[in-house]
């Protein structure tokens, strides 16, 4: 699996490691504060994500929804549409910021050519007040931006494992549902599938402190992510640390009856987790 | 939930009843100078105070959560030390104030801050720190996180002297404490309010503290497993004892007809959250409506009610 491709993509990798490094503590500890932040945080990301290029508000392009008050910081969910029209063409990367996190970065999707994806959901960590964002990049090479407010402390620092020996026990086990078609009666051809992919992982942060040792915990999330359905890529995601304990993924996409759903993923200790499911023409 | 059987007596010198808000808010004005914690001695030598049902915060010196200790022939076992070292100080005084024999053991029922930020209260009294073998591993992992969290509610002064202070003698399965001839039988739990949670049973008064496993007025909360919870009230359920110190709740409340709420409360949750999972519901939709019927049943509902339906969803939708 070549899940970092690209230069650019490297270049997003050291930031999300180089900002953990330098900044986690200090961030971790001073970023509960209780006022709206400016976006001075963004102003000086943006630079580092995606260079000189110019990022335009997203004109219903990319739509994000969250919570205004997160009930779980560990567990914020949030949700993305996608409307693309000719000009623009379709959407080809989705990335996804927290800019107040210690790694904002959450994740990187890369779409498949064919695979019209129209929505998806994820589950994040967040760590302070803060706004996340969503750039998708078009394939005319533009940018455009979304955003929301997300009030929300210690996502990133408090342990969300509810159950240790069943987060080590059930470790990269995965779960994929199919939902009927979000659309009655439309085109058997065009039709859209939802699913949702789930898979057990503690996504651990690094940023909890062994009370007793001193020591950080270390992090161990899933870096990598494939979704593809036959020869066809769905989705790809390059994930960081934001992305809540047992990631899960629901997304619209256009099925092809018959074909398997196969996923793999890899995480920061080197383990390989994959999966395939039939699916049948009954189930869409 | 009921009142004391036998005797309700007040060890620190106001009298006092569980049940009133307003007798605790009365008890803490004169509390500004206090030393002791009320409480209650509800059975021969077993006494708890009962803890004020709101969230923790300076002006209840995280006093949320019923504190205990148990006095046997030769020595005295404490449950639980509260939600600050001013809270651990003032139950250590009330312990003084009734017996001068030593604090043996102080058993931490589970790692929340409202049950062990009094810990160190305790460094110096020689007792032995009792928990759930895994009680020191959810400490690693989580108490930084408490102390840097709990500074802005609890305030500066009294975080100043909180320390996590894991246990050192691990219960797993069941385990008997000696006080000299009064045992208490200890019992580690599979995750359920926490995956850390210890219950403590006086033989001889057959009074039970079930730490966070019971909760009655103040809202439950998820830290652990809704199924796990749930199977297991089976299992406390049988637990032969007359009178409970819930984690939360009036003290004492009787057995096991304390678990009633607590299981309506989850079974209801249960039941909304997995028709929303059958349905296709999104978790952030889902959350929102779930055992909303509940409501007028409990205090603190909306400060928790959301968090548990977002843990149970994450949990039951990988059944
Ligand atoms: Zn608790």
């Amino acid at each position: 699996m070549t899940i970092v491709s690209t230069i650019r993509h490297n270049r997003i990798i050291s930031v999300v490691l180089l900002t953990l490094l330098a900044t986690a503590v200090p961030l971790a500890a001073g970023a509960q504060g209780t006022t709206v932040p400016a976006s001075t945080t963004w102003t000086s990301l943006k630079g580092d994500v995606f260079g000189q290029k110019a990022v335009e508000p997203a004109n219903g392009i990319i739509t994000i929804e969250a919570p205004k008050r997160a009930e779980d910081a560990a567990l914020v969910p949030i949700d993305l549409h996608f409307k693309t029209d000719a000009t623009s063409g379709r959407i080809k990367t989705v990335t996804l910021i927290v800019d107040e996190n210690p790694s904002p970065v959450a994740a990187v999707f890369k779409f498949g050519k064919d695979a019209g994806v129209t929505h998806l959901a994820t589950r994040l960590r967040v760590n302070a007040y803060s706004y996340v964002r969503a750039i998708a990049e078009t394939e005319d090479g533009k940018l455009h931006m979304t955003e929301t407010f997300v009030k929300a402390s210690g996502g990133c620092s408090a342990p969300a494992l509810k159950n240790q020996d069943e987060a080590v026990a059930s470790l990269g086990k995965m779960k994929l549902r199919v939902f009927p078609s979000s659309a009655p009666g439309s085109e058997p051809m065009t039709r859209a599938t939802e699913m949702q992919l789930m898979i057990r992982h503690p996504n651990n942060s690094g940023l909890q402190m062994d009370q007793i040792t001193r020591y950080y915990i270390p992090a161990h999330f899933i870096q990598g992510l494939t979704v593809s359905q036959g020869d066809r890529l769905i989705m790809s995601m390059e994930g960081g640390i934001s992305i809540s304990e047992d990631p899960n993924f629901r997304f619209e996409f256009d099925a092809k009856p018959g074909e398997d759903v196969k996923v793999e993923a890899a995480d920061t200790e080197g383990k390989k987790f994959q999966n395939e499911w039939p699916l049948q023409s009954s189930s869409l | 939930m009921i009142h004391p059987t036998r005797r309700s007596v007040l060890k620190t010198g106001a009298f006092f009843t569980c049940c009133c808000l307003g007798q605790f808010s009365l008890a803490r004005a004169q509390s500004a100078g206090r030393v002791a914690l009320p409480v209650t001695e509800f059975e021969d030598g077993v006494f708890a105070f009962s803890g004020i049902p709101e969230m923790m915060s300076a002006n209840n010196r995280g006093e949320i959560c019923n504190v205990g200790f148990i006095v046997g022939e030769e020595a005295v076992a404490v449950v639980d030390s509260g939600g600050s070292v001013a809270e651990g100080r003032a139950l250590i005084a009330s312990i003084r104030a009734v017996s001068d024999k030593p604090i043996r053991y102080l058993i931490n029922t589970h790692m929340h801050p409202d049950h062990i930020f009094g810990n160190a209260a305790f460094e110096d009294t020689g007792a032995t720190v009792v928990g759930h073998q895994s009680l020191p591993r959810a400490l690693a992992s989580r108490g930084d996180y408490y102390l840097r969290s709990f500074r802005e509610s609890l305030g500066a002064s009294l975080m100043a002297d909180v320390k996590i202070i894991p246990p050192t003698k691990l219960i797993a399965g069941e385990e008997t404490l000696d006080l000299g001839k009064r045992q208490l039988t200890l019992k580690a739990w599979k995750p359920a309010h926490t995956d850390n949670d210890l219950t403590v049973f006086d033989q001889q008064s057959q009074a039970l503290f079930t730490g966070d496993l019971c909760f009655i007025d103040h809202l439950p909360t998820m830290d652990g497993s809704l199924r796990g919870w749930m199977e297991q009230l089976e299992t406390l359920k049988t637990i032969n004892a007359k009178l409970a110190v819930p984690g939360h709740g009036p003290v004492p409340s009787k057995w096991p007809e304390a678990l009633e709420v607590e299981r309506r409360y989850f079974e209801t949750l249960a039941r909304d959250i997995r028709k929303s999972i059958a349905d296709g519901v999104p978790m952030a939709e889902a959350v929102k409506t779930a055992a909303q019927s509940e409501r007028p049943n409990w205090r603190l509902f909306d400060e928790y009610n959301e968090r548990n339906a977002t843990a149970a969803f994450a949990e039951l939708e990988w059944e």
